[in-house]
Parts: C-alpha cells; sequence; structure tokens
C-alpha cells in the first residue's frame, strides 16, 4: 500500500492536472475575485475607508472565493462517483486528505497573490519592507489553514444533499478565526491604521495553531468521513 | 486453491434494514458468477459486501483470504468494483485517468499501457478526455483502470446499463478475456440472457439469501 504521502502527492497531482485541462480556477473564479474587489470598492466608495479596510477585503475575498474553489474540487470527485471508486479503492483518507488540502492550497496562494495585487492597484495599499516577512508568514500560515478547513468541510458536504448551500454554512463560521487573524496580521504587515510588525505576530501564533489542528484532525478524520 | 470468495450464512444489514439475511456463496478463481434476482433481493449488498464496503453482522466472510469480519479494509485494494458509476476524472484524458488508478497500487508505466492496450483503448483514445467518451468507451476506460490497479477480484453491478449493442459487446469481450487471465468476475445484471452466456454459472439472489 502506498503511503500517505505518496498517496497525497498522487492526488494533488490529479487534481491541479484537472484544473490545468479545465482552467475554472483561471477563468472564473480569478475574475469573480477580481470583480468582488471592484464591487467593495464600489460600495464602499471612500479610498481613505478602501486602504483602511484593504487587508480585510483581500482575505474576505479569498474566503469567498475559496467555497468555489472547495465546492469545484469535490464536484470533479463526486461527478462521477470517483471519491467513492478512491474510497472503495483502499486509498489512504489521510493522503486524499492532505493531496486535495494541498492542490487547494496551491490554487488558493496564486489567488490571494492576485488579490493582493488588486489592493494594490484599486485601493492604493502600500507594501511595506518591515512587514513583509509578516506578511509571507501570513500567507503561509493562512492559506494551510484556510485550505486543510476547505477540504475537511468540503469533504463532509460532498456526499450531501444541497451542498452548495450546506457547505457555506458549514465551513464559514469555522473559518472566520482565520479571516480575523489573516486580516490583523496583514494590516500588522501593511501598518494599516497604526498597525506594527509586532501587532501581528501573535495573530500568526492563531494562524498556525489553526492550521495545525485542522491539518491534523482532518488527516485523522477524512477517512471516516468519506467512508460509509 | 482456496476460494476467491466464500460466504457462509452472513447477515447484513443497511440501518436497519436486513440487506443480507443468512447468504452463503463460494467463487472460485477464474469464474465468471451471475447474481440475478429481483430489485431489493441483496445483490448489490452482496457485492458490497465482497468489496469490503459492508460490515458482517453475523456468519464468515473470507475474500482473496481476508477475513472481512476482522478487517474488512484490507481487501479494498484487491477489489475492484464498478457499480453505475466509472470513478473517472472527465478533465482528465483516458491515459491520465488510467495512469492516476494505475499509481494507487504503484503500477508501473508498462503496466498502464498494458491495461490500456487490453482494454483497445491505447492507440486512438489514449489521449481523448474521458468527458467526450461514449459510454462504452468510459466503461472500458473503467475496466482499464481496474487492470492496471491489479485488481484480482471484480464485482460489476449492472455493467450493461447505458451502454448499445457495440459497447455491450466490448464489455463482455473484456470480461472473457479478464477472466481467462485469471481475474475473478461476479456480475449482477438484469441482462439474463447476455449475462447468462457470459456466465460460468448462474446464482440466485432472493431475500437476501443466495440459492
Amino acid at each position: 500500500m502506498l503511503s500517505v504521502w505518496a498517496v497525497s502527492r498522487l492526488v494533488a497531482g490529479k487534481d491541479l492536472r484537472v484544473e490545468w485541462r479545465s482552467r475554472i480556477v483561471t477563468n472564473q473564479v480569478v475574475p469573480f475575485a477580481a470583480l468582488m474587489m471592484v464591487m467593495f470598492a464600489f460600495a464602499l466608495d471612500s479610498d481613505t475607508v478602501l486602504k483602511r479596510v484593504a487587508p480585510g477585503l483581500v482575505w474576505l475575498a479569498a474566503m469567498f472565493s475559496l467555497l468555489v474553489i472547495v465546492q469545484r474540487a469535490f464536484a470533479v470527485e463526486t461527478a462521477d462517483g470517483a471519491l467513492d471508486a478512491l474510497r472503495v479503492a483502499g486509498v489512504r483518507g489521510a493522503g486524499i486528505f492532505l493531496g486535495k488540502a494541498m492542490s487547494l492550497a496551491a490554487q488558493l496562494a496564486v489567488l490571494e497573490l492576485i488579490l493582493l495585487g488588486a489592493a494594490i492597484v484599486l485601493y492604493d495599499t502600500q507594501l511595506v519592507g518591515s512587514g513583509v516577512t509578516l506578511l509571507i508568514c501570513t500567507y503561509l500560515t493562512a492559506t494551510a489553514g484556510l485550505a486543510f478547513i476547505g477540504t475537511l468541510y468540503g469533504g463532509l458536504a460532498a456526499g450531501a444533499r444541497g451542498r452548495e448551500t450546506l457547505l457555506p454554512l458549514l465551513m464559514l463560521p469555522v473559518a472566520a478565526p482565520v479571516l480575523i487573524g489573516a486580516t490583523r496580521a496583514t494590516e500588522a504587515a501593511l501598518g494599516t491604521q497604526g498597525a506594527t510588525t509586532g501587532d501581528g505576530w501573535p495573530w500568526i501564533g492563531l494562524l498556525l495553531l489553526f492550521a495545525v489542528v485542522f491539518g491534523a484532525g482532518g488527516s485523522l478524520a477524512f477517512g471516516s468521513l468519506i467512508d460509509e | 486453491m482456496e476460494p476467491v470468495v466464500e460466504l457462509v450464512d452472513v447477515v447484513a444489514v443497511l440501518g436497519a434494514f436486513p440487506a443480507l439475511a443468512g447468504a452463503t456463496l463460494t467463487v472460485e478463481r477464474g469464474e465468471i458468477v451471475l447474481l440475478r434476482g429481483p430489485n431489493g433481493a441483496g445483490k448489490t449488498s452482496l457485492l458490497r459486501l465482497c468489496a469490503g464496503l459492508l460490515a458482517v453482522e453475523r456468519g464468515t466472510a473470507t475474500v482473496l483470504g481476508v477475513d472481512l469480519v476482522l478487517d474488512r479494509a484490507a481487501v479494498r485494494p484487491r477489489v475492484g468494483l464498478l457499480g453505475h458509476s466509472n470513478g473517472l476524472y472527465a478533465d482528465l484524458t483516458v491515459a491520465d485517468n488510467v495512469r492516476f488508478w494505475g499509481a494507487t497500487v504503484g503500477a508501473s508505466a508498462d503496466e498502464v499501457q498494458g491495461a490500456m492496450s487490453r482494454m483497445g483503448l491505447a492507440e486512438r483514445l489514449a489521449d481523448v478526455s474521458v468527458g467526450k467518451l461514449s459510454a462504452g468507451q468510459r466503461r472500458r476506460t473503467a475496466l482499464a483502470c481496474l487492470v492496471a490497479r491489479r485488481a484480482e477480484l471484480w464485482l460489476l453491478d449492472e455493467p450493461h446499463a447505458g451502454l448499445d449493442a457495440t459497447g455491450r459487446d466490448e464489455l463482455d469481450a473484456t470480461l472473457r478475456s479478464a477472466a481467462a487471465a485469471s481475474a475473478t468476475v461476479i456480475v449482477a445484471s438484469h441482462e439474463l440472457e447476455r449475462a447468462g452466456s457470459l456466465a460460468t454459472r448462474v446464482v440466485e439472489v432472493v431475500g437476501g439469501q443466495v440459492r
């Protein structure tokens, strides 16, 4: 039997190949996220306000886009019973979980970079040199946490009726602390609202905790979650 | 040689519903066994039990030497269950799908290529997206995945459903070829005439029991 790590590489590779062939994230999710950023600008209609809340808007757009990416990631698995077939074939649940999370994280990381770029262009957000390390740590830990949460709840909702509306109901409350932590840490990294980089590092602790708890918990629970 | 499947008075439940009520069945290596019976008789439950997906409540059940009472998950990597869906990724090519499923058991590139060749997929269809295939071609791709996974026991639930005459003929040829290569096949089917001519043995399933 393949090791958990071998399975996770296999599943992640497969998911990224599916995305490469279909270009759903590139052609649909990225424009959706960009549109959200523009709509936020229209709704708030104040440069001062936008600059102040830009970190929150970036992570909000990332989270809503994640819902779409997770829906897509599991729709691919359930369309022709592939997730069932993986379970039936005895493929390690932890490997499937980590593989799908790795793929989600990769797609989310690219999306977040685009969103940060959009914030710089649309909201006049500025990158401060001293905050780059904090910003990178925020992105890594928040992305990992969101990817693990998305995979866990995507798997939970995959076989359920009304999963399109069930997933946001399940996932958003759990991801809220990640949203808060990522926003505060990003504010500190960008120096918005008077925050300094020192204010951001405790939030990294929270993000890391979420990533570890959901990474470990998801690895242990995913196999049972998708089993009968 | 020990039987591939040996069930003795097996009872299994689905919720509160008795899916199998004392099923006894022995299947030897290389057989093609047809399960026939009315809807709700327990054919699908029998297949899922053999795949290690349904718990044994009472009785003894051994599949490929694995005691399903003690560790039914252990049999899963060696068994291929094909229900109404094919377990394929529509955005990936035939070759990508077979390669992926073969990789779940560490199959080599030669084994993957061999699996596609056996199903007549290697030359024209290897680089075609599964989403563009006919129902029969998808079914053959799914079977190629079973071959690539080195599944020793094939459990097929209504495999002819949704196929036209050509697709059904192709499937039958594939199953005969698989059995000849010493895979064991158990088919649940309402296509009595077709599956009956394919099978080495026909078994009736009624009320969760095997006759």
